[in-house]
């Protein structure tokens, strides 16, 4: 019964896959086609979460571990190009939307 | 760690208000900040506030510091530095660097858990050795998503800005599924091999498969589809967090994870609709094959009458109502503000001037609109297709520029061709039709275009940019 231990243990995290699976198709649902692009960009930059993983590996890699060293390093660096560039393109792209209300 | 649940709390609610707030186009902006902030207290929250299993605070302040330092450094200057004919590369560049991430954490954990294995091994018996399938499980599903996410998307990226051409042979697609049916079921040994050497061989032999998949998944699709594979792989990449979350028990990776898997998913079928394709149609890609039709067309092309900038400029003055259809020729040309230059002359003119935007004309959904926003071209005068298609019977001329699929009507006549039954803007349904390209050449997807020989259509050949400016001069001069 190993499959139902697997889900008793884990109960909270399924939970949480299962209702963020529907929260993130009800939220976007009805998206116009303009912001197919922004929102694709923005979910991107969330998806930069890893970067948290990123960081544990890294604060938590011992002195003499030099592959956990260099390799969470190299994981820290392309999280946060993940992240901040995510955001910063999304923004970017979201400022051309925005001038055109006082224009009016 | 009371206050720390509390920042991946917080994070977690911002990145669903985001995500609800970039779907509308009013909100979109705070949307993005919103989720920025969120991202931001998690990544600091984790910082000083994490505690291993051990109650152990992180160390290495230096390095984490460093690498944030110069990734954030980097994502900002190509973030800020990139056109925005662009973007959709730098999207994709991203992306491919949040799977790498994720593949890199997978790599490391599985060192991590060699060693501990090792460890154990040392005070038990071979044979009494228990593996936590579970935990492995995590972590071969993390590398193996991430790898493709990471591998697809340089190739993705590649292709949108021309340095990798389509790819595709004979046989693909069973080579593709051969890989796949490899991973997996290396994966599945792997599991269940108790062997530590061999382990490892295999868990390098699927990091080396997943990189070849994702290159190979992403090869033979037409570079007019790269917005769809982009994505995908971005829903793929969420996931492929999301096992991040699980491995570390994290609940702000796996809901942010989970939450871009989801809507990442929708978005792609979204996207595949509004070309009136399904996604097995994009991925298994009739687009491959149209080499063929595009070439065999190309001695079929009847006769193209040209038009010159003088002439164009008096039948666009004279005209009562103007569309013009903007595509990537607009784009590449950077010439969306000579282009709302024009429109504001012909407007003083009394002529009516309106954007017929096609859902997916230039390299993304929603990218001409970007364009014109850019450009200050007012939000009321883009039309989108359908209201664009009802205008077209009423409207003088059309101006296509750099458009080509999305203008094309085999779509809607040659159920042969490889874009039949997408909705194309009917644009052959107007007086007048003139069509701004460079040269003959046929469009992404690699297809004839009848329209260009039509009898209403003239062509206006040269660069968009360089087209406009002389159709300003000529309008000012006149």
């Amino acid at each position: 019964m190993g499959f139902f231990n697997w889900i008793t243990e884990n109960q909270q995290i399924i939970y949480i896959v299962v209702l963020m699976i529907f929260v993130g198709i009800e939220v976007i649902g009805r998206v116009p086609s303009v912001l197919h692009t922004p929102l694709m960009s923005g979910a991107n930059a969330i998806h930069g979460v890893v970067i948290i993983g990123a960081i544990i590996v890294m604060g938590r890699a011992e002195p003499d571990n030099y592959l956990a060293l260099i390799l969470g390093f190299l994981a820290v660096i392309v999280g946060t190009l993940n992240v901040v560039g995510g955001f910063v393109v999304t923004d970017r792209m979201l400022e051309m939307f925005k001038r055109r209300k006082p224009k009016h | 760690m009371n206050i720390l649940t509390l920042c991946y709390l917080l994070a977690s609610i911002t990145f669903i208000i985001g995500l609800k707030m970039l779907s509308g186009p009013a909100s979109a902006r705070k949307g993005n900040l919103v989720a920025a902030a969120g991202m931001s207290v998690a990544v600091l929250g984790t910082i000083f506030l994490y505690r291993d299993d051990a109650g152990q605070r992180l160390g290495n302040y230096g390095w984490i510091f460093g690498g944030i330092c110069i990734g954030g450094l980097i994502g900002t200057l190509a973030a800020k530095r990139v056109k925005m004919t662009a973007m959709p590369e730098m999207v994709s560049m991203f992306n491919g660097m949040g799977g790498l991430c994720a593949a890199l954490i997978a790599i490391v954990e599985f060192d991590h858990f060699r060693r501990h294995a090792i460890i154990v091994m040392e005070g038990t018996t071979a044979s009494g050795m228990l593996i936590p399938v579970g935990l492995l499980i995590i972590i071969l599903l993390g590398l193996i998503i991430g790898s493709v996410s990471f591998s697809g998307s340089m190739i993705a990226w590649g292709k949108l800005n021309g340095k990798i051409k389509d790819r595709s042979f004979k046989g693909q697609h069973l080579l593709n599924l051969l890989v796949l049916l490899a991973i997996v079921a290396g994966a599945v040994y792997l599991l269940f091999c108790f062997d530590l050497s061999l382990m490892g061989t295999l868990f390098y032999l699927i990091l080396g498969l997943a990189l070849l998949y994702g290159v190979l998944f992403v090869l033979p699709i037409g570079g007019a589809d790269m917005p769809v594979v982009i994505s995908l792989l971005n829903s793929f990449t969420g996931v492929a967090a999301a096992c991040g979350g699980f491995l570390y028990d994290n609940k702000v990776m796996l809901t942010g994870g989970i939450l871009v898997g989801a809507a990442g998913t929708l978005l792609t079928v979204l996207m595949c609709r509004a070309m009136n394709r399904s996604l097995a149609n994009v991925l298994i890609g009739s687009f491959g094959g149209g080499n063929t039709v595009a070439k065999s067309g190309e001695q079929e092309q009847g006769a193209i009458k040209e038009i010159s900038i003088s002439d164009t400029a008096v039948v666009m003055g004279y005209a009562n109502r103007v569309l013009i259809v903007p595509g990537y020729g607009l784009a590449v040309a950077q010439a969306q503000h000579v282009c709302h230059e024009l429109e504001r002359l012909l407007e003083q003119r009394g002529v009516e001037v309106l954007y017929a935007i096609h859902p997916v004309a230039g390299r993304m959904p929603g990218h001409m609109n970007v364009l014109l926003a850019e450009a200050d071209v007012p939000y009321e005068k883009l039309l989108e297709m359908e209201q664009a298609n009802e205008l077209f019977p009423q409207t003088d001329v059309v101006l296509v520029l750099g458009a080509n699929d999305v203008v094309n009507p085999a779509a809607k006549t040659d159920p042969a061709s490889p874009i039949y039954g997408m909705p194309v803007l009917e644009v052959e349904q107007a007086k007048t039709v003139i069509v701004n390209k460079r040269s003959m050449k046929p469009g992404y997807a690699g297809i004839d275009n009848a329209l260009f020989s039509g009898a209403k259509t003239s062509m206006l050949f040269g660069d968009a940019k360089k087209v406009l400016q002389d159709l300003v001069t000529e309008l000012k001069n006149s």
